[in-house]
C-alpha cells in the first residue's frame, strides 16, 4: 500500500492547511459578531439598474 | 443601522450573463442526461433496446448519464449559483466577466466532448472520472478560470464578512481541483488512450479517495452553498442558526477526505484502512444532520409557507433526502451491512435517493427562485407548473429508492443463501430475474422524474420569453449594524 505514503501526507497538509484557512478566518474577523450576517442577505433586494 | 443609498456609481451592476448561461444550460444538460438514464433503465429491463449498436450499449451510455446529470446538470447549476450568490452576499461585481465567459464556454466544450466519446467506448474506465486526458485537461483550463473568477469576486467584495454559502462554495472549488489532478495523472500512450500513473490496489483506492470525496465536494458542498442562500431567500428567513451553518462547514471539511475506502470493503485494500473508512464515514453523520437541521428550521414558525410555495417545497424536501442519504450512507459503510448491500442495487438506490433527492430537487428549487430573478421578474411563467414538477419528481423518486432497496437486500440475500450441504441456493442469473420487476418500477419512476424535468424545461422557456435580462445595479453596501 505504498500509495498511503502520498494520500496519508496529503491529507495532513490539507488538514495543516485548512487550520490556516481557519486561523486567518478567526483573526481576520470573519467569526466576530456574525448574528447579522444572516439577515443581510435578505436585504440585498435586487433593483433595477 | 446605516440603510440609507447615495446614488450608484454608474455601471455599477453585477455581471449577471454567466449566471443566466449556466442556468438555462443546466435545464438543458438536465434534460439530456435525464432521458439517457431512463434510456439505460429500459434497457436494463428489455436488453434488446441497446438495438445492436455499439454507441447505445449500456457500457457506454451508463458513464454518459452519469456525466451528463453530475457535471452537465449539477455543474452548471452550481456555476450559475455560485456566481449569483458570490456577487450577491459580498455586493460586488464578478471579477474578470471575459473570463467567466470563456470558463461557460470552455465547460460547455468539456460536455460536448463527454457526449461524444463516451458513446464511441473512449474512456479511462475510472467511474465518474471516464473522461479520457486531452478532455481531462480541458477540465482542469476551465477551473482554473472558474477559480479565479470566484475567488477574485471574493477578493473584491464590499461586505467584509464572507457568507457561509460562499464557503462551501469555496471548498467545492477547491477539494474538487486538487481531487481532479491526483486522480488524473495519467500517461499517455495515444490522443484517446492513457493509462493510471498507479497500479492495482493503489489505483483503486486513488480512484476511490477521489470517488467519494467527488460526492462529498462536488454533490454535497457546493450543493449546501445553495441551501444556505436560496432557501432563506425563498423563505424571506434568515437561516435557523448562523452559528450552527459555520460548525457545520468547518466540521464537515475537516471530517470528509478519508471516507473514500468504504467503497472498497471486502477487497484487497488492508483490512485497517477499509475500518478507518468506516469510521470516518459514522462520523460524517454528525455534520451532516446538524447542517440538515439547521436549513429545516430555517422554516421554523413560518411553516405554513410550505403549504403554500411549491419552490420551498423542492428546497427542504430535498434537505430531507439530504438526511436519509446521509443516514443511510454511514450505515452501508458498516462493514456488516455492506456484506449485504455492496455490489446490489440497494447502492444504486441510495445514490439516487442523494441525486434525485438532494442534489436533483435542491437545484431545481435554487434555478425556479434565480431563473425568473435573471430575467427581470420575480415569479416564474407558471407556479402550478412548480407544484405539478415537485409531486411528479417526488412520487418519482420513491417509486425510484423503493424498488430498488427492495431489489438490493433480495439480491444481497439470494447471493448469500447457502444450503446445508455449503453449496448456493440461487444462481447468479434467478437473482437477475428476480430483479425485473423492480427494473420496470424503477423505469416508471424514472419516466415520472425526466417528466417532471420537461415541465421545468417548459415553463423555462415561457419564462425567458415573457421576461426580459435587466442589469442589476449593485447596492451601496449596506454598514455593519
Amino acid at each position: 500500500m505504498d500509495i498511503l505514503y502520498l494520500l496519508i501526507p496529503f491529507s495532513v497538509v490539507l488538514v495543516l492547511l485548512i487550520v490556516a484557512v481557519f486561523g486567518w478566518a478567526v483573526n481576520n474577523g470573519q467569526l466576530d459578531g456574525f448574528e447579522h450576517e444572516a439577515e443581510r442577505i435578505l436585504l440585498d433586494e435586487d433593483q433595477g439598474a | 443601522m446605516a440603510n440609507d443609498r447615495a446614488p450608484a456609481t454608474p455601471g455599477a451592476v453585477y455581471e449577471d450573463g454567466p449566471v443566466r448561461a449556466f442556468a438555462l444550460a443546466a435545464v438543458l444538460w438536465g434534460v439530456v442526461g435525464m432521458t439517457v438514464g431512463v434510456l439505460i433503465a429500459a434497457q436494463l429491463a428489455w436488453p434488446d433496446l441497446n438495438l445492436g449498436i455499439p454507441w447505445l450499449s449500456y457500457g457506454r451510455l451508463r458513464p454518459l448519464h452519469t456525466n451528463a446529470v453530475i457535471f452537465a446538470f449539477g455543474g452548471c447549476t452550481l456555476m450559475a449559483t455560485s456566481y449569483h450568490v458570490v456577487q450577491r452576499t459580498g455586493q460586488a461585481r464578478l471579477f474578470a466577466p471575459a473570463l467567466a465567459w470563456f470558463h461557460f464556454w470552455c465547460w460547455q466544450l468539456v460536455i460536448v466532448a463527454a457526449a461524444i466519446t463516451l458513446p464511441l467506448g473512449i474512456t479511462r474506465g475510472k467511474e465518474y472520472a471516464e473522461l479520457e486526458w486531452p478532455i481531462g485537461i480541458l477540465i482542469t483550463i476551465a477551473w482554473v478560470a472558474y477559480a479565479i473568477v470566484f475567488f477574485g469576486t471574493i477578493g473584491r467584495r464590499k461586505v467584509r464578512h464572507i457568507y457561509v454559502a460562499n464557503w462551501f462554495f469555496g471548498a467545492f472549488i477547491l477539494a474538487v481541483a486538487l481531487l481532479h489532478l491526483v486522480n488524473g495523472a495519467v500517461i499517455p500512450v495515444t490522443l484517446w488512450k492513457s493509462y493510471s500513473a498507479y497500479a492495482g490496489v493503489q489505483d483503486a483506492m486513488v480512484q476511490w479517495w477521489y470517488g467519494h470525496n467527488a460526492v462529498g465536494f462536488f454533490l454535497t458542498a457546493g450543493f449546501l452553498g445553495m441551501m444556505y442562500y436560496y432557501i432563506p431567500k425563498q423563505a424571506e428567513r434568515p437561516v435557523y442558526s448562523y452559528r450552527l451553518s459555520i460548525v457545520h462547514f468547518w466540521a464537515l471539511i475537516f471530517t470528509y477526505m478519508w471516507a473514500g475506502p468504504h467503497h472498497l470493503h471486502y477487497t484487497a485494500l488492508p483490512d485497517w484502512a477499509q475500518s478507518v473508512g468506516m469510521i470516518f464515514s459514522l462520523v460524517l453523520l454528525a455534520p451532516s444532520w446538524g447542517g440538515m437541521i439547521n436549513g429545516v428550521m430555517t422554516l421554523s414558525g413560518a411553516w405554513h409557507k410550505l403549504r403554500d410555495d411549491p419552490i420551498l417545497k423542492f428546497l427542504i424536501v430535498a434537505l430531507s433526502f439530504y438526511g436519509m442519504s446521509t443516514f443511510e450512507g454511514p450505515m452501508m459503510s458498516i462493514k456488516t451491512v455492506n456484506a449485504l448491500s455492496h455490489y446490489t442495487d440497494w447502492t444504486v438506490g441510495h445514490v439516487h435517493s442523494g441525486a434525485l433527492g438532494w442534489v436533483g430537487l435542491i437545484s431545481m428549487g435554487s434555478l425556479y427562485h434565480l431563473i425568473p430573478r435573471m430575467f427581470g421578474r420575480t415569479q416564474m411563467y407558471s407556479k402550478s407548473a412548480i407544484e405539478l414538477h415537485f409531486w411528479i419528481a417526488t412520487l418519482g423518486i420513491v417509486l425510484y429508492i423503493a424498488a430498488m432497496w427492495i431489489a438490493g437486500v433480495m439480491q444481497g440475500l439470494m447471493w448469500r443463501a447457502v444450503n446445508p450441504d455449503g453449496t448456493l441456493v440461487y444462481t447468479f442469473v434467478e437473482s437477475v430475474k428476480a430483479t425485473w420487476p423492480f427494473y420496470v418500477i424503477r423505469l416508471v419512476g424514472g419516466l415520472l422524474y425526466l417528466s417532471g424535468m420537461l415541465v421545468m424545461a417548459w415553463n423555462v422557456i415561457k419564462t425567458v420569453q415573457v421576461g426580459q435580462s435587466q442589469r442589476v445595479r449593485i447596492p451601496n453596501v449596506l454598514a455593519h449594524a
